[in-house]
């Protein structure tokens, strides 16, 4: 069952059904998703600290203090919040490069995230995994993996863990529609869908391969969710940028996968502000197109407009979250700034554990 | 008078065993009648007839064990004097065509020496167990104490094994933890080393390590660098398992030893046991380690047999190399399969009065050098043997750690026998010359004595 919005709609698209120049399903419109006012405040507070999180990571990055590849989430964040919302205590997330975003929303600090940005001993790991490689066995966090589409079966081997183990924890695996041309995806499909493991494949469909378009490199770009039919897996497309969506359809994918019904995909139809990186030229994309989704799909502005509207929350409220995310953020880029660089010895530790 | 031969039914098969006979002496053969079934060193096969009329004779009783390859077993015809059931097995005639089996895997048999093992206390009991029986019996007795490992690779379970590794294993521990998978190494590969993340223990068996090449991103990308780049958080207990190196007459694509490409990569261990004592205590400890293990096998030494010492928990640490042979004259280095060839010529050697010292690296990473530089020290010669590509080699990371540790203590620059630097060819002649030899080892040992 997809859950269609105007953006999905995209103009000039098969299948489209949305309403065009519509901001989105109303809460009715969807099962389930009638959030409450404590959960609609959640997703704007968890969104929010994604939001400002990775704009102080670019503009540390932009000071020199922040190195080599750095992928910010800004845009997407309504996808692993919504996500989140739908976990239970023990589901596990992995997700590709671009992951600061799914380590804020499973619960890491900020500051030892940030830290791991500037590559101090602080850091999440100790200054040694850097931007794209940060993991918490705490969190439940899996990384983190800088080879695009490679935690695809890792993701499926968590959800094998589960299956063994017997326990009803669900491996919440991301990917984007570049990782989606990927062989070893394929090959994951088809031992999750035999061996039934609850793994939701959650694809982030931002529509650029790093430069390239999904319409450019792949085929039947407008439903990749579509390519787990082949293997028996049900799929779902959804308005990424609409968090209520989000969870409404991770409340069934959940469900699924904790039955013992075997994997499910999620399609996040979802777009990213910033460039694939941070050093993006950005060429090839129209900056109406981006501005087109900022003013009329924005997944943060969309819940604040709610919140408002519903006298759920006052201007002032919303300004008191804003004040303390700012807060969280100044901390975190604060200790990743002032934390020394990690000592020496270091380099010699973690190669192996101690038999 | 149509002879059936005993047929070879793999390429490192040399015998095998007559283990039914489905005809009687008298019945009418057909061809494509299953007569017989053998078990070979990998599986149960059948024999299918190709001639017709009454089966004559049968000249190797069921029953019979290490029948060689090419030896007459029954006689399809009209006899005019046919006999019954041979009463007893009859010595196994060699046929010419075996011999050109073995010749196109120039391996040099030698008779394990027998030295005393300085882990293996004296008066310990033995059971011989061929290399096969070993693996087998350190996966299942591990499996047996933790129930977080598990076996996963493809004809594991239900065809028991392509090499007959895991034989009986399915029976014994199910499908939970027996797990036959699809022919996806890249994915199976990195859903175990997800489960490994996640704290289970999974062995993983490649049928050959030729096709975990398609797997190699997952097995040092994921598997060897992660602890590292967690800060120590996310270890990854795996074992990466199957037959690696040159077989017999497979080519160049199923005849790479990967020795030295793993043994590159800080995070994983490598180890490369030669008898089964050491396949046995290896594979125990490679179970056991938190940090992922490759472990590389050999199918011609898969049925060789050895002593394994009888005690409860045999475990070989991982990283201790063995002087399998003790004396003064010159060290020979090497491991695996490359021992054949390091005894051999020590043998040959042994017999012009040169006494020659071999050391069983066991372990290629991390490499026990100080066990190669004690020797070295006592020689002052060193040949380093191996069967994989000459080129960026194990034996090249020997030559430079020897001279490193021990440039004062040689009388001669470090010598190196291995692998021709070519593609493996399919000719047994070719192939002959493309793997490395006792004759080279012998002449390697002497250039450097100056004899």
């Amino acid at each position: 069952m997809a859950v269609k919005s105007a953006y999905l709609a995209r103009k000039g698209e098969k299948g489209s059904k949305g309403e065009k120049g519509g901001k989105g399903p109303k809460a009715t419109d969807l099962k389930n998703s009638g959030f409450s006012a404590e959960e609609e405040i959640n997703a704007y507070r968890d969104m929010l600290l994604i939001r400002r999180f990775e704009e102080k990571a670019g503009q540390l990055y932009g000071m020199g203090l922040i190195g080599g590849f750095c992928h910010l989430y800004i845009g997407q964040e309504a996808v692993v919040v919504g996500m989140q919302m739908a976990a239970q205590e023990g589901d596990q997330v992995i997700t590709s490069y671009r992951d600061h975003g799914h380590m804020l929303a499973c619960g890491m600090d900020p500051a030892g995230v940030m830290a791991e940005l500037t590559g101090r001993r602080g850091g999440i790991s100790k200054g040694k995994g850097g931007s794209m490689h940060m993991f918490s066995r705490e969190k439940h966090f899996y990384g983190g993996h800088g080879i695009v589409g490679a935690q695809v079966p890792l993701g499926a081997g968590l959800a094998f863990a589960n299956r063994y183990r017997g326990n009803t924890n669900v491996s919440m695996t991301y990917y984007g529609d570049g990782a989606a041309n990927q062989g070893q995806v394929y090959e994951t499909f088809n031992m999750a869908s035999i061996w039934k493991l609850p793994c939701i494949f959650v694809i982030e469909n931002n529509r650029y391969a790093m430069g390239t378009a999904a319409t450019r490199s792949t085929a039947v770009a407008e439903e990749l969710g579509k390519r787990g039919e082949a293997f028996g897996i049900p799929a779902e497309q959804v308005d990424g940028m609409d968090v209520r969506a989000v969870k409404d359809a991770a409340d069934r994918a959940t469900e699924h996968c904790r039955s013992g019904e075997g994997p499910y995909i999620l399609e996040m139809m979802t777009y990213r502000y910033r460039g694939h990186s941070m050093s993006d030229p950005a060429k090839y994309r129209s900056k109406e197109e981006v501005q087109k989704m900022r003013e009329e799909h924005d997944p943060i502005e969309q819940v604040k407009a709610r919140l408002l509207k519903s006298n759920r929350a006052s201007e002032d409220d919303l300004k008191k979250i804003d004040g303390e995310i700012r807060d969280v953020v100044t901390r975190a880029a604060d200790f990743a700034t002032n934390d020394p660089l990690p000592d020496a010895s270091e380099l010699w530790t973690d190669i192996y554990v101690n038999a | 008078m149509p002879t059936i031969l005993m047929p070879a039914l793999s390429p490192t098969m040399e015998e095998g065993k007559l283990s039914k006979w489905l005809k009687n002496v008298g019945d009418a053969v057909k061809p494509g009648d299953v007569i017989a079934e053998i078990e070979t060193d990998k599986a149960t096969m059948e024999v299918e007839a190709v001639d017709e009329g009454p089966l004559s004779e049968i000249l190797i009783a069921a029953g019979t064990e290490n029948v060689k390859v090419n030896t007459p077993i029954a006689v399809i015809g009209e006899a005019s004097a046919a006999k019954g059931p041979a009463a007893a097995a009859p010595e196994p005639v060699a046929a010419p065509v075996a011999a050109a089996v073995t010749d196109a895997a120039p391996i040099i048999v030698a008779t394990p020496v027998a030295v005393a093992d300085p882990d293996i206390p004296a008066g310990t009991e033995m059971v011989t167990m061929t290399v096969r029986e070993a693996i087998r019996a350190a996966m299942s007795e591990e499996m047996r104490s933790d129930p977080d490992v598990f076996l996963i690779g493809e004809e594991v379970g239900q065809y028991q094994g392509a090499y007959k590794i895991s034989q009986g294993m399915l029976d014994e521990f199910g499908d939970k933890r027996i797990i036959d998978t699809p022919i996806t190494e890249h994915g199976f590969t990195g859903i175990a080393v997800g489960a490994a993340f996640a704290g289970l223990k999974p062995i993983v068996e490649f049928m050959t390590f030729n096709f975990a090449m398609q797997a190699i991103d997952q097995i040092i990308n994921s598997a060897a660098k992660t602890l590292y780049m967690s800060g120590g958080q996310m270890g990854c207990s795996i074992v990466f398992r199957g037959p690696n190196g040159a077989a017999a007459r497979v080519a160049a694509q199923h005849s790479q030893d990967y020795a030295a490409w793993y043994s590159q990569i800080p995070g994983l261990k490598v180890v490369m046991p030669y008898t089964a004592a050491d396949a046995k205590g290896l594979m125990k400890a490679a179970i056991r380690d938190p940090n992922p293990v490759v472990f590389l096998e050999n199918e011609i030494l898969y049925g060789k047999s050895f002593d394994v010492p009888k005690v409860d928990d045999w475990i070989v640490p991982i990283g201790k190399a063995r002087v399998a042979r003790p004396g003064v004259d010159c060290t020979i280095v090497s491991f695996g399969i490359g021992m054949t060839y390091a005894h051999a010529a020590a043998d040959k050697l042994a017999a012009e009065g040169i006494d020659c010292e071999i050391i069983d690296l066991r372990t290629i990473r991390p490499m026990d050098i100080g066990t190669v530089v004690e020797s070295v020290k006592k020689t002052n010669r060193c040949v380093c043997v191996e069967e994989g590509f000459p080129r960026f080699s194990v034996t090249s990371e020997l030559a430079a750690e020897i001279m490193t540790h021990a440039f004062d203590y040689l009388d001669a620059p470090v010598a190196r026998v291995a692998g021709k630097d070519v593609p493996m060819p399919y000719a047994s002649n070719l192939e002959k010359l493309a793997l490395p030899s006792a004759d080279e080892v012998v002449a390697a040992v002497k250039g450097v004595l100056y004899v």
